[in-house]
């Protein structure tokens, strides 16, 4: 471990079941560190006070923090204006967003979302109940053997009745880094509105919404070191000028008469009520913290850290991997160990110390599609270490003979 | 803290094919599931004058879940569908942590080495899934019998 990351996240010291804690849960969520914890301590402190709405100068302060942090976060995705980034509670709040706001106002009956086997949850439930209600149809993208999109598969359903392209520039499953840029160029001929799910490649991997060109991106803080509770979703001003509010209430009005509101501007207009802002200054020093450590610096590591736990998992004869001999891989590694549920698996590594996730990660349609009901999964991040996945690997090694089988 | 959860009367339930299968003369079948790991049953009871005849199951989870399935359809064998109630309740009440004497767990029979589970709060629904799921089945079967 590099000093100073030790040093910056207390709590990678610390011990799990009386062993020093290997976080590899990375892509569930991100470790804190102290400038981030300390940001929010700073803000609730001494600049606490309802943003918008004060004229004192307290409420000003806080004004300042929250579009401060909007204005941070727009250059760092390299958005056009801060007027496209609308804060929420986390991407799957984002998606929801663009689903119901844009979705059931511009979808009509026989419209088609196109959308991949390996969408997180948050990305396919809210479509499925956007395309019931419109009588739209839900077409997937399936993958090929090693992972990838099915190029067969977006050229015979990216149609003209592609309404919507929905699609995670990383799939949180098999870490492999879908090419957006092209998938979006190919929406657009079309004449289809792309939805990107940011949620595992924004922490990881530079992102430029102008450069990849789609329509929404959608984000949460808490996976790139913020505190939980504060999501983006940014969106091209043209598009959200046009659509509808979500939620609706305080603080995103005009005029309000006893019978009709009018809406304020871009982007109060799709954050009713008051927000979170001790959650936006978290995730200014997030973002510092990133640009401080560099995104070649990140890759560099979880690079690392992931070729070295594919090959000594692929030593293991009894290990089955997913997704891991596509080169486009971003830093989660899917397994199973034959004859043993993820659970138990995730338990045995939990009394070793290492935390994994197991299930199905929110994306049981993509399990399905694997043939599998569950999976154990690994996911680094830059303050991980050779170490931490030498004792994963040893910890891996164990459970055959923990749950009897020889 | 693994030695007492993963014994090899665990081991020997989670693996145990005896009583996966189809229960060909079933009075009643009910699904289980753990939307939380995806992990699911199905649980087929053959209920005759009030009383468990035979009992089996199919479906796919993780160890504690196979096992205590397992060792549950080998308790409700023979018993009456209100004890096989209350033996559920029992078994619920012991990994919920609110009943630990072990004169009074004597009655889960293999089911009561499952107690060590009470201290693990992330796999307290891996244990239980079999006897919610017989709880639902029993009400399920006395609205059939009302019916």
């Amino acid at each position: 471990m590099n000093k100073n990351f030790l040093n910056d996240f207390p709590i990678l010291r610390t011990q799990m079941n009386g062993q020093p804690l290997a976080y590899l849960d990375n892509s569930a969520t991100t470790q804190k560190p102290e400038n981030v914890v300390r940001s929010i301590c700073g803000y609730y402190g001494g600049c606490n006070a309802n943003p918008h709405r004060g004229v004192y100068e307290l409420s000003q302060k806080s004004t300042k923090v929250y579009e401060d942090a909007r204005r941070k976060v727009a250059k760092f995705i390299n958005a056009k204006s801060a007027r496209e980034i609308i804060f929420t509670k986390n991407a799957t709040e984002s998606l929801n967003l663009v689903a119901f706001s844009y979705g059931l106002t511009n979808l009509q009956a026989g419209d088609e979302i196109l959308i991949t086997i390996a969408e997180h949850h948050s990305n396919l439930v809210p479509w499925q109940i956007v395309a019931r209600a419109k009588g739209a149809k839900l077409n997937y993208i399936y993958l090929t053997a090693d992972g990838n999109l099915s190029e067969a598969d977006i050229s015979a359903k990216l149609t003209r009745r592609t309404k919507i392209l929905a699609v995670t520039q990383i799939s949180n499953v098999l870490g492999l880094v879908n090419d957006v840029k092209t998938l979006a160029a190919k929406a657009h001929e079309v004449g289809a509105v792309v939805i990107v799910d940011g949620s595992q490649s924004v922490p990881h991997i530079p992102v430029d919404v102008q450069d990849f060109d789609a329509d929404f991106l959608a984000f949460s803080g808490h996976k790139m070191l913020s505190p939980m509770g504060i999501g983006v979703l940014y969106g091209k001003q043209k598009i959200l000028d046009a659509m509808p509010p979500f939620l609706t209430g305080g603080d995103m009005i005009e005029y309000v008469t006893e019978q009709e509101t009018t809406f304020a501007e871009l982007p109060q207009k799709f954050e009713a009520g008051t927000q979170n802002v001790g959650g936006a200054a978290g995730l200014t020093a997030a973002i510092d913290y990133l640009q401080s450590v560099g995104f070649d610096e990140i890759a560099r590591v979880e690079n690392d850290l992931t070729t070295f736990a594919i090959s000594e998992l692929k030593k293991i004869p009894y290990v089955e991997l997913y997704g891991c001999d596509a080169p486009n891989k971003v830093g989660i590694v899917t397994f199973n160990i034959r004859d043993v549920h993820p659970h138990d698996v995730a338990t045995i590594l939990d009394a070793q110390g290492v935390a994994i996730r197991a299930g199905h990660h929110c994306a049981q349609p993509l399990m399905k599609f694997l043939g599998v009901n569950s999976t154990c999964r690994a996911s680094f991040y830059f303050y991980n270490t050779r170490r931490d996945v030498e004792r994963l690997i040893d910890a891996i090694k164990t459970v055959r003979g923990v749950m009897k089988l020889h | 803290m693994l030695e007492n959860i993963y014994t090899e009367l665990i081991a020997e339930h989670s693996q145990s094919k005896e009583n996966r299968r189809q229960l060909e003369n079933a009075t009643i079948t009910e699904r289980g599931h753990n939307p939380t790991c995806g992990d699911e049953i199905t649980l087929s009871l053959e209920i005759a004058d009030g009383v468990i005849r035979d009992a089996a199951f199919t479906g796919e989870g993780c160890a504690i879940s196979q096992a205590s399935t397992d060792m549950m359809i080998e308790l409700l064998r023979g018993k009456s569908v209100d004890e096989a109630k209350r033996l559920a309740e029992l078994f619920i009440a012991m990994i919920h942590g609110e009943i630990d004497d072990d004169d009074e767990l004597a009655e889960l029979d293999e089911a009561a080495a499952l107690k060590n589970i009470s201290t693990m709060p992330a796999r307290v629904k891996c244990a239980t899934l079999a006897w919610h799921t017989l709880d639902t089945a029993i009400k399920h079967s006395d609205g059939d019998s009302l019916a």
